[in-house]
């Protein structure tokens, strides 16, 4: 997918003024963050938080050992692991794998790999028709291939009349008032594709190293039709999605739906193992895995490898006062939130995202509820050091800072500077208790007035008290 | 016990009546005071603008000045979070200085959480009468666990009532240079953090930051609700004295 995180501040700055779209954010805010709540109750939760942080530190100590772990057992139980580095070699080999089995329509269900990939456009210029199947991606791919605007909840962005007004002019159907007449809608228009679909394409929440499984979450089952119905079955994960034991699953699917939405369990849970087998009565007759690095190598060891434990839940987001404010659409790419915020530039590149970083107030509510502990606003300022080390920074930012800092360590200029200061803020304020428009600040005064400071500063005051006890 | 006061830039240059106000608390529970005059910033804002070398210059700075002292408070919860959590990992590993932060950190707090916890203040001089909300500002909140001590330290006066907002732990949106850096987004949640305080229908909100106050009472101000106050919970625990 293209990255067009560079233009953050522009599109954030539109949000905050789109009023359809603060009332949406709100109501789905409620609905996630109450949910989590409640849902984290009838558990230890942080005692299965450290459990799953562990798991995953555990993982990515050795990760080429598990990938093989895994690989040797998927091909064991019939299935092919293919390795792609980049994005440009997912859809290579999925192209490929879609010719050699003479695929005319793929049906998909979420992956954000192959959002990462922009796997869709590579299969139509192949020929291959590809549908999506989840709710959400489907009905921003009939509107024009949108981007989504949230990981669990693509559409989250967009109200019910929106979507009733877009079924309308494409399915040709007389309007719907209700959600559930538009997803009867959607399941039907749906229903052709699944039966005539050659090939499944899905992600994967884990891989299990020592069955060689992939595990799906979903509430809609049509993960479980997009794995079994059609004859070809290809899973694209990221490489660090593999876990090692069936065990370790059951950790982490405590954590899982609890974290993304609340529920103690997703609607539909599946654990596929390998192609069908002699004797069974569905599943593929070809399984492919395609695991992808996509810059994801490159931060095992490294001080960003913590990024690497995130499940993919979205509780970071759905507790992100920015996130909250602003929706995904502004991040730019297929991650949203403190979450995107940290693996955009990792993976799309520091120049390419400068923004991100420095989108989060560092108010850690992020770190407090992820489940595997991942110290988000510290991954996040650990990137905004990696600007000033690349000089990516605007010169004027570096020149102020170098300044004040310059200032801040000779205490005699210090003092000297804020006396003045406090006197030429105190000035401004003609009087009053505020100042209304700060030339110095224009982006603070622009929708806030500045309280006026008392007009001598601490240490002048206190100094003189001083003097006058002595 | 000596306690030397990190007055904080913010409140040298912008409120001067939270230093003192947190200097005649501290006395008041029994604390000889040292205000080291050479003190300027904690060097948070260069830590979170990227800036390593000048926030580990003006944290080698703090640990010099405040190295004589039994404790180090300061009147906001960011600032001591800086030099409680965020000066060992400036300077972790590097011998020397990662023992001297690790030493000043364990010994740096927050001013509320102290009286509580550390100074055990018996009497609460201030004399505030009306109904208070009280914002839970990130850094105390998060980084140093500092929910009850404010409540606890309110309820000892009888003239207060607290009024709780909904969501005060959610961030007001001030984060430091994010204010400016994105001034729409900081201004709008500001905005939900002031419906919520005035939901509560209290004479003033009290919090224990003094940039979240800036913040708040500007953005107050500019929505045109000149009646609800903006203080620091150090103003109202030491009185107008202070
Ligand atoms: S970073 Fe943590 S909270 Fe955010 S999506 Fe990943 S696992 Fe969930």
């Amino acid at each position: 997918m293209e990255v067009r995180s560079m233009h953050f501040k522009a599109r954030a700055g539109a949000a905050v003024r789109d009023a359809r779209l603060q009332a949406k954010l709100a109501s789905a805010k409620g609905l996630f963050v109450e949910g989590r709540r409640r849902g984290i109750q009838d558990i230890d939760f942080e005692a299965t938080r450290r459990a799953g942080e562990a798991i995953r530190n555990r993982v990515l100590q050795d990760l080429d050992l598990w990938l093989e772990r895994f690989e040797q057992e998927a091909t064991k139980r019939g299935a092919t692991v293919l390795w792609a580095r980049d994005g440009a070699e997912v859809c290579r080999l999925v192209v490929d794998i879609a010719r050699r089995h003479g695929v005319k329509k793929a049906i998909k269900s979420k992956s954000m790999l192959s959002e990462e990939a922009g796997l869709n456009q590579a299969l139509e210029a192949a020929g291959v028709q590809p549908v999506e199947t989840d709710l959400g991606e489907y009905i921003l791919q009939i509107n024009g291939n949108e981007p989504p605007s949230h990981i669990i909840a693509p559409v989250i962005h967009k109200t019910k009349e929106e979507v009733a007004e877009l079924f309308e002019r494409v399915h040709h159907r007389p309007r719907k008032r209700e959600i559930s007449e538009m997803t009867r809608e959607a399941r039907e228009m749906l229903r052709s594709h699944f039966l005539t679909a050659d090939m499944g394409i899905s992600g994967a929440n884990f891989l299990v190293a020592e069955t060689g499984s992939v595990a799906l979450v979903t509430n809609e089952g049509n993960g479980r039709m997009v794995t079994t119905l059609p004859r070809v079955h290809v899973a694209i994960a990221g490489i660090e999605k593999v876990i090692p034991t069936l065990e370790d699953l059951a950790t982490l699917m405590r954590l899982l739906p609890r974290s993304a939405t609340g529920q103690a369990i997703s609607n539909y849970f599946s654990l596929l193992t390998g192609t069908r087998a002699a004797g069974e009565g569905d599943g593929p007759e070809h399984m492919y895995y395609v695991l992808v690095d996509n810059g994801r190598a490159n931060l095992v060891g490294g001080e960003f490898q913590d990024m690497l434990r995130c499940i993919r839940c979205g509780a970071c987001m759905n507790h992100c006062p920015v996130y909250q404010t602003v929706g995904g659409h502004p991040y730019g790419w297929v991650y949203f939130g403190p979450m995107g915020s940290v693996l955009t530039p990792l993976y799309a590149g520091l120049e390419n995202a400068l923004d991100l970083p420095h989108a989060a107030t560092l108010c850690n509510q992020c770190g407090v509820v992820c489940p595997v502990r991942i110290p988000l606003p510290e991954l996040l300022r650990k990137l905004r050091e990696k600007q000033v080390e690349r000089g990516l920074r605007p010169w004027q930012e570096r020149l102020a800072l170098k300044l004040w800092a310059w200032t801040a360590q000779r205490p005699a200029l210090y003092a000297l500077a804020a006396r003045l200061g406090a006197r030429y803020l105190k000035w401004l304020a003609h009087g009053q208790d505020r100042i209304r428009v700060l030339g110095l600040a224009p982006a603070w005064t622009a929708s806030r007035d500045l309280p006026a400071p008392e007009g001598k500063t601490f240490r002048e005051l206190y100094g003189a008290r001083q003097d006058g006890g002595r | 016990m000596r306690v030397g006061l990190f007055v904080t830039c913010l409140v040298d240059l912008m409120r001067p009546r939270i230093g003192f106000a947190a200097l005649r608390l501290l006395e008041q529970a029994g604390c000889e005071v040292v205000v080291p005059l050479s003190q300027t910033c904690c060097g948070q804002p260069a830590y979170n603008s990227g800036d390593r070398s000048a926030a580990r210059a003006l944290a080698e700075k703090v640990l010099r000045e405040f190295e004589g002292v039994d404790y180090l408070v300061a009147p906001s919860g960011s600032c001591a979070g800086m030099i409680r959590t965020h000066y060992p990992a400036l300077f972790a590993g590097d011998g020397e200085l990662a023992a001297r932060a690790a030493s000043l950190g364990a010994r740096t707090y927050e001013l509320t959480d102290f009286l509580v916890n550390v100074a055990h203040l018996e009497h609460v001089p201030g004399d505030f009468r009306g109904t208070v909300t009280y914002h839970d500002s990130c850094s105390g909140l998060r980084e140093l666990g500092v929910k009850d001590q404010p409540r606890q330290l309110l309820a000892r006066m009888p003239g207060v009532r607290l009024e709780e907002m909904p969501a005060a732990e959610e961030c007001c949106g001030f984060g430091g240079t994010f204010a400016v850096k994105f001034g729409d987004v900081s201004a709008r949640l500001a905005e939900k953090k002031c419906a919520h305080i005035q939901a509560t229908g209290a004479d003033a909100v009290v919090l224990g930051d003094l940039g979240c106050m800036l913040h708040i009472e500007g953005r107050l101000r500019r929505m045109g609700d000149d009646k609800t106050r903006v203080l620091h919970i150090a103003e109202v625990l030491a009185g107008e004295a202070g």
